[in-house]
């Protein structure tokens, strides 16, 4: 057993240039029992590396994420966030997570494959009439989960620059202070104040308004969570997937022999979307730590009740015990339960929706361009929790 | 009174929500969860459960009506 006397090591390991997973998650993994790190700001934690133990703490109630709030929560910027429906545990998490799991079923989110690869296509026209080098990431990375996201909660498409910044911050690490982060904060939760005004006067078929009416007739939440969720929908909705479409297609580039196999078959895309999702770490490194509510045995440690615990999904996904040659991208690869939209209660609310934009985005890349590769130097995103490329520009 | 419960093995997607939610009456131990017996006791919580399935893998039947997942 590993003890908690060990002086703990700086985290996070990921480099924010690149989508590699850092070597030290491959140490760790191969050693008994849990690592002690500490991150920029908080107590030290425990770090989960293996397959087995994140599905334990990310799956098992006597881990809570509601306990942060009352501790000095490891972190990676300064000031301690309200993780809203992220911070809570069930039975508040099951009562708000309800109230909008209907809209982001597989058969709802299904339904909308014909607006997301009508989108897609018009896309890629615009970006094929403005021509070579063109940045993947601002004609087409961007603007895809953007508008589907706004077009299901309510939200316009063109005010994308103004949330843009607001996400930006919303999803930033140590480039803002806590009173930068607040006033940020406090814009984008007016920014959607005013819309759901506006939607209370004017209902319409959207989520934000089927959200006012859980409020408002069924009392089953408070205006502040109300905003909060608005807020969370449009911040993950698009940052992550944003993030993803690029990264996919630098890893592509970085296997030309899955690439050209995804081309020959595309009947291979959803699997290779899986794959992906799997092979990619796209977070800088673990947040949302979970605590102990009792003493409970992970990987051959002994985690105490009140410590917290960080999952690391992306060493995880690179667990030789779950995954034959983890290390590989094999977009055929079968029986692929990754944890690349985490597990358990928290398990991302969009992932059926992700998964289709990405479906679709990978695909009408392929077949489009068949000659895509990079035209320069891609600018990577710096002191954010999801890694990615800023700006990616691409010829074809 | 008893209530049914039932995992449908295709359409689960292995989230682990359920277990989550309701660990004594579901448990996700491999790719796909399942009920840890037909019949239960009636707890809103499962119903709950069925509502937040990702994947609407989990109905609940009291007798021969269908209770959950709910629609409203």
């Amino acid at each position: 057993m590993t003890t908690a006397d060990v002086a703990p090591l700086a985290y996070p390991f990921n480099t924010p240039d690149g989508l590699q997973l850092a070597e030290a998650y491959e140490q760790v993994r191969e050693r008994p029992g849990l690592l002690r790190v500490q991150l920029p700001y908080g107590e030290p934690a425990w770090l989960v590396t293996r397959y087995a133990d994140a599905r334990l703490v990310l799956g098992d109630q006597r881990f809570s994420r509601a306990a942060a709030a009352s501790h000095d929560e490891p972190r990676q910027s300064e000031g301690q966030r309200d993780g809203g429906i992220l911070g809570m545990d069930p039975p508040d998490h099951t009562r708000l997570r309800s109230l909008v799991a209907k809209a982001f079923t597989v058969r709802q989110v299904e339904k909308l494959r014909p607006q997301v690869r009508e989108l897609t296509a018009t896309l890629l026209d615009e970006m094929e009439t403005a021509g070579p080098p063109a940045d993947l990431v601002d004609l087409f990375a961007l603007p895809l989960p953007v508008a589907v996201i706004c077009r299901m909660l309510g939200v316009p498409t063109e005010d994308r620059p103004r949330f843009r910044v607001w996400s930006d911050d919303a999803l930033s690490t140590s480039s803002l202070t806590a009173e930068e982060f607040d006033a940020s904060r406090e814009e984008l939760r007016a920014y959607m104040a005013g819309l759901i005004d506006q939607h209370r006067r004017a209902p319409q078929d959207d989520l934000m308004t089927a959200l006012i009416e859980a409020r408002d007739g069924g009392d089953r939440l408070s205006e502040l969570e109300l905003v909060d969720l608005c807020v969370g929908i449009l911040v993950a909705g698009h940052e992550t997937t944003a993030s993803q479409i690029p990264n996919f297609v630098l890893t592509l580039l970085d296997h030309p022999d899955q690439l050209a196999r995804l081309r020959a078959e595309p009947e291979l895309v959803p699997n290779a979307v899986e794959e992906l999702l799997r092979f990619v770490p796209l977070g800088s490194g673990a947040g949302q730590p979970r605590y102990a509510t009792e003493d409970i045995e992970v990987g051959g440690t002994l985690v105490r009740a009140g410590s917290p615990v960080l999952v690391a999904v992306g060493a995880a996904n690179r667990d030789a015990l779950r995954f034959s040659a983890p290390g590989v991208l094999d977009i055929a690869r079968e029986g692929n339960q990754h944890l690349g939209f985490g597990h358990g209660v928290h398990h991302c609310l969009g992932a059926p929706l992700a998964r289709l934009e990405l479906q679709e985005a990978m695909a009408a890349l392929i077949t489009r361009f068949p000659g895509l590769r990079l035209a320069g130097d891609v600018t990577w995103k710096s002191e954010m929790l999801v890694r990615g490329p800023r700006v990616m520009p691409v010829e074809w | 009174m008893t209530w049914n419960v039932r995992v449908d093995q295709r359409l689960c997607q292995g989230s682990g929500m359920c277990a989550g939610t309701v660990p004594e009456v579901f448990a996700l131990d491999g790719e796909h969860a399942r009920a840890r017996s037909e019949g239960i006791e009636p707890d809103e919580r499962v119903l709950d459960a069925a509502d937040i399935c990702p994947a609407l893998a989990i109905t609940v039947h009291d007798g021969n009506t269908v209770i959950g997942p709910r629609r409203d």
